[in-house]
């Protein structure tokens, strides 16, 4: 599928992926403790500094290769994959963005069950080979624009959400579908604890209108990079919806569920002020607390980077996406 | 009680070696911050690390210069009220690096965002207040303006007490949902206080 990009969305060449000097945060703040006074004067309460400094990395998690045709799109400047894998919402496993890294590497993916019910004529369920198997894969390189007014471009493995609600044959009262996250408080120590989770009410819920859904950019995500999904983005499938901020691409989905009424999502429910059902990105809606009209693109380049780049409706996905929302007022609907 | 060593320390020099500790201590990170930033290694986004790491080590310095006068009284060390302005400057320092991140690297020097966010976002009105007041702060600690203003001086300075409040408020403010490091820093501030009550309390008879 060829995604036309508009000229507003390239950066300058001065964003070139080096990788080797790259390091995670993790390991800089470490550096950092070693000069002492740093723990004093900063971060004394947050995780970083509770981690410890001299405990050795946690094994990471294995990740396999995986067959798919490929995106050609050379437009878009790619987010290193370590920044995509180390910079991370994913608040079962904690609030800090580092946090999903550091603390998921040992969750287990296999067994999986991704089961679809509700209004339909084939409920049925998914086995973790199925994931990867029961379709084929397809690379979609998309903007992610999260609600926080950062954004990166990830090369996302996947299949449309399309395919997989067409095998489930929806029945004509089947307006919205409801997605899940997986609820293990052993696994994911946000859950487990409301401070470590954020004061979120889980599991993770999250929703769409059924042609929402069914739209050609909607992605099941099972891979990205070449690879399948670590756990801090998701695995082993998560949804991407790229015209709508990150928090609508729910991960480590084990619940699909088409209904006849709007489904409840969890940062609505957290402060529905802030955060809409629809969440579409729109830069002239702002955010209580900042404002969606720009938004910092992550690439390479250090504290320099100038990353500031214009936010574009629908995340510069209109073209595909305007025409879902013909009659509604998206000021009200945020 | 006191240590034997000290008698062979003059006070003058206590001062003279902990103020080399001070500027070892809040100099070293922030160097060692900005090589790392400007060199991305510092995690996915430096930016957000860099605001965080200053603002924090902003209300860490202003905390710090509240206590010493409690621990000074309390432990008879006279000579720690010496180090209170190099303190109360490294906070205003820390808070000027932490003013010039959001301005130089978070909206890149894109004033009408800037002034834009100065007047729309609450918590980030009440984060230029209280850097605005530790500027007055700052000026007035020059040796010189401090003798002029005399009995006045004082009276500026306890600003200090509304500056915390201010920045216990941005903080809290500024996070999206987990509220419990902003609520360690309420707790410390408002036990700072707790401790000035008498002076407070003079004020209002
Ligand atoms: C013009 C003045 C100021 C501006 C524009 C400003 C801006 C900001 C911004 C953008 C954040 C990050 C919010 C986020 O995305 O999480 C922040 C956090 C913070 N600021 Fe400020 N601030 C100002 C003044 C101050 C001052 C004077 C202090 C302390 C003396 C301070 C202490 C903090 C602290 C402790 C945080 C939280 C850091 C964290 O979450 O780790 N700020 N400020």
């Amino acid at each position: 599928m060829l995604i036309k990009i508009s000229k507003s969305n390239q950066l300058n060449e001065n964003s070139v992926t080096d990788e080797n000097i790259y390091h995670s945060r993790r390991k800089a703040i470490k550096q950092m403790g070693f000069m002492g006074a740093g723990a004093l004067l900063a971060s004394s309460f947050s995780n970083q500094a509770q981690a410890g400094f001299f405990d050795d990395e946690p094994e990471t998690f294995k990740t396999t290769k995986l067959n798919f045709t490929s995106d050609n799109n050379k437009e878009l400047i790619k987010t290193p994959e370590k920044k995509i894998i180390s910079h991370n919402n994913f608040y079962e496993f904690g609030t800090n963005k580092t946090d999903p890294q550091e603390k998921a590497q040992q969750f287990n993916t296999n067994p999986w069950q991704l089961t679809l019910s509700g209004e339909c004529d084939n409920p049925h369920t998914l086995d973790y080979d199925d994931l990867t198997k029961a379709f084929p894969l397809e690379e979609r390189i998309y903007r992610m624009r999260c609600v926080e007014a950062w954004s990166m471009v990830i090369p996302w493995i996947g299949f449309p959400l399309a395919s997989l609600i067409k095998k489930a044959a929806p029945n004509s009262k089947a307006k919205y579908v409801a997605f899940e996250t997986l609820y293990d408080p052993k696994q994911m120590p946000g859950q487990a604890s409301r401070r470590v989770g954020g004061g979120v009410k889980y599991p993770y819920v999250e929703g769409l209108r059924i042609d929402e859904a069914m739209n050609p950019l909607t992605l099941m995500s099972v891979g990205l990079y070449g690879k399948t999904l670590p756990p801090q983005n998701g695995a082993p499938i998560r949804l991407v919806v790229p015209w709508k901020y990150g928090f609508k691409s729910i991960k480590s989905i084990v619940g699909i569920k088409f209904l006849t009424h709007q489904p409840p999502t969890t940062w609505n429910i957290l402060a529905p002020k802030e955060y809409g059902f629809y969440a579409n990105v729109n830069p002239e809606v702002s955010h209580p607390r900042w404002s969606q009209a720009s938004e910092r693109r992550i690439t390479t380049g250090g504290l320099f980077a100038r990353n500031r780049i214009a936010t574009l409706p629908f995340n510069g996905y209109g073209e595909e996406v305007a025409s879902l929302y013909k009659n509604l007022n998206l000021k009200n609907h945020f | 009680m006191v240590p034997k060593l000290n008698f062979y320390i003059k006070v003058k020099d206590k001062v003279l070696w902990l103020k080399l500790v001070i500027h070892v201590s809040a100099l070293i990170p922030l160097v060692n911050l900005y090589f790392k930033a400007f060199n991305d290694q510092l995690g996915a986004d430096p930016v957000e690390a860099v605001i965080h790491f200053t603002g924090i080590g902003a209300f860490n310095l202003l905390l710090i210069t509240l206590m010493i006068t409690p621990i000074a009284k309390r432990f008879k060390l006279g000579y720690l009220l010496k180090t209170r302005r190099l303190m109360g400057l490294y906070a205003f320092c820390y808070g000027l690096f932490h003013l010039f991140n959001f301005l130089a690297f978070e909206v890149q020097f894109d004033f009408y965002l800037f002034f834009s966010e100065i007047f729309e976002r609450p918590y980030i009105t009440v984060g230029l207040v209280a850097l605005l007041l530790l500027v007055v702060l700052a000026v007035t600690s020059i040796s010189v303006i401090k003798r002029k203003m005399g009995r006045r001086w004082q009276q500026l300075h306890n600003f200090n007490y509304l500056i915390v409040l201010l920045v216990a408020i941005h903080f809290y403010w500024s996070v999206k949902s987990d509220v419990t490091e902003p609520i360690i820093y309420w707790v410390i501030t408002l036990f700072l206080l707790r401790l000035r009550i008498d002076k407070f309390k003079s004020w209002f008879n």
